[in-house]
């Protein structure tokens, strides 16, 4: 039996937007008639609107990192689904003050689509548009969801340093380009260890025996590498940091943001368990951790497990990530 | 062949029909291939359509199907709804100012749609999508040099049922890999209707 504190399934992305406006009221707005959540002071003038978006139930993104130095606005799209392109077109219109609007896309088939049309059609009523996709996990090629590799937690990452460049009044060309050299230099890895249950859908949308877990998982629970059998938190680390090594050239001296992200139904002792790993290995390849994030930033509903990512930084991109945001997941 | 608001409006009038009636047959392809909704998602988008449009006085063909794309865009959701969305909005573009078509205008629209839905997909032929049929269909318009409706939508007819033979290699249906064989495509069979229903919609 499907246990959750909602009323409606086909309701619950409508009434959580609203409970999420009315906390904070003072910072954000819904458009009407819509499933997007703005910066209350949309459009910003002189600045390039940031949009982001996709399925809901990955909470607090898109949404909780709307807001001064970060996004412009949030579609959500129903759970796990895509938003459609009239909303992402409604998001675009309110937040170009003129200088453009640059779409933060996360790789799935469906939200690629959907957000590039709505480009078209922004493009189509003048408004210049561009665009980074984001493909971070390194789990996997190709998924239930996604050609191609798919786009999980780090792209807050991208939210952080694209919001960030942007509030200083860059060029929409100059965004792009520091949100392109952030998805070349940052990679995650997740793992599971109980599936979710989409609201609508009533059961798990996978199956993990008691002792199983599965390595590799994506964010809407697809499949990853291999389910195997419950390991020590030191162990399961090892894995997910070695699968992001062998795809990143980290060398003596680099320096990484690190990203311990619970995938929604993992406490946060676990998560700073793992990070513990996480920092000895880093220490042992004497790679200097500048900033570590432990924390839910992208989860899965209510999904038990977690997703490791790195950003390798230079000094232009520690300046970004350093730099004031104040939204209602990440501030700094 | 004239080819005006009414005949357009006549052509989504029977491509609904098909669909409505189609709708359960939809959605059983999609569940063996897809995620099922293919069925419920275009009957809910046609259905709005026609409504859409039965409520307004077009000028011009291009504004008649930019309401169909828009309306497709919203309502039908999934991968479905940008494609047919592309492909309408595509043709609104070509048709813009124009309250009828020649056959020679009706064919470079449908051409421009097509190119419109290989964009947005990514798709070419042979990998089990709509483009199986729209393709062939679009290159027998251009070979004919004229709107042969009729010849298009038996063509349509073949060409769908050709898809069962098939791997797929875009959409969740790759995913199946050789196990989507002995299917046919849900896009590509909602793709046929849409183009018997335009040879019936010429016809009448």
């Amino acid at each position: 039996m499907m246990k959750k504190l909602i009323n409606d399934p086909n309701q619950v992305v409508n009434d959580m937007l609203e409970g999420m406006v009315v906390a904070y009221r003072d910072r954000l707005r819904r458009l009407p008639g819509t499933n997007v959540i703005v910066r209350n002071d949309a459009p910003v003038k002189g600045k390039v609107g940031i949009v982001s978006g996709g399925g809901s139930g990955h909470e607090p993104a898109h949404a909780g990192y709307v807001g001064k130095g970060m996004l412009d606005a949030a579609v959500c799209g129903e759970v796990f689904t895509s938003p459609t392109p009239d909303q992402v077109l409604e998001a675009i219109k309110a937040v170009d003050s003129g200088k453009g609007v640059f779409l933060i896309i996360k790789n799935y088939t469906g939200d690629v689509m959907n957000f590039e049309m709505a480009a078209e059609l922004a493009e189509a009523e003048g408004i210049r548009v561009a665009k980074v996709i984001v493909n971070d996990d390194v789990a996997v090629e190709d998924s239930t969801f996604t050609t191609g590799r798919r786009g999980i937690a780090g792209t807050v990452f991208v939210h952080k340093i694209a919001g960030a460049l942007a509030e200083r009044g860059a060029s929409l060309e100059e965004v792009e380009a520091v949100a392109k050299k952030v998805v070349q230099n940052v990679r995650s890895m997740g793992m599971a260890l109980t599936p979710c249950t989409v609201p609508a859908a009533g059961k798990p949308g996978f199956e993990l025996g008691e002792n199983e877990i599965e390595v590799g998982i994506g964010i809407h629970g697809e499949p990853g590498i291999e389910k195997t059998t419950l390991k020590t938190a030191d162990e399961i680390t090892e894995t997910l940091l070695n699968k992001i090594f062998a795809d990143m050239k980290l060398e003596k001296g680099d320096r990484v943001a690190v990203m311990i992200n619970g995938l929604g139904a993992t406490p946060l002792m676990e998560l700073y368990i793992v990070n513990k790993k996480v920092s000895e290995i880093l220490k042992e390849k004497q790679i200097h951790v500048h900033e570590t994030f432990v924390g839910e930033y992208m989860t899965s509903l209510e999904m038990a497990g977690c997703s490791i990512s790195l950003l390798k930084l230079d000094d232009s991109l520690i300046e970004l990530l350093d730099a004031p945001a104040d939204t209602i997941a990440l501030k700094k | 062949m004239a080819f005006g608001v009414e005949q357009a409006k006549r052509w989504m009038n029977i491509a609904n029909d098909k669909i409505q009636q189609q709708k359960q047959y939809l959605t059983e392809l999609d569940q063996a291939i897809g995620d099922g909704d293919h069925g419920l998602n275009t009957a809910r988008g046609f259905q709005e359509v026609v409504e859409k449009i039965a409520s307004v006085n077009y000028e011009d063909l291009g504004s008649l199907f930019k309401d169909v794309s828009m309306t497709l865009i919203a309502k039908v959701g999934g991968a479905s709804g940008p494609l047919y969305g592309t492909a309408f909005l595509k043709m609104s573009l070509a048709l813009n100012g124009k309250k009828e078509a020649d056959d020679k205008e009706l064919v470079a629209a449908l051409e421009a749609a097509l190119s419109g839905i290989k964009a947005r997909g990514k798709a070419s032929v042979g990998e089990k999508t709509m483009v199986d049929v729209w393709e062939p269909v679009i290159e027998l318009l251009r070979e004919k040099g004229s709107m042969q409706a009729k010849e298009a939508a038996l063509l349509a007819k073949e060409k769908m049922e050709h898809t069962k033979e098939l791997e797929a290699k875009k959409g969740r249906a790759a995913y199946l890999g050789k196990r989507s064989v002995g299917h046919i495509d849900p896009g590509s069979a909602s793709s046929y209707f849409l183009f018997a229903a335009l040879a019936e919609a010429l016809e009448g």
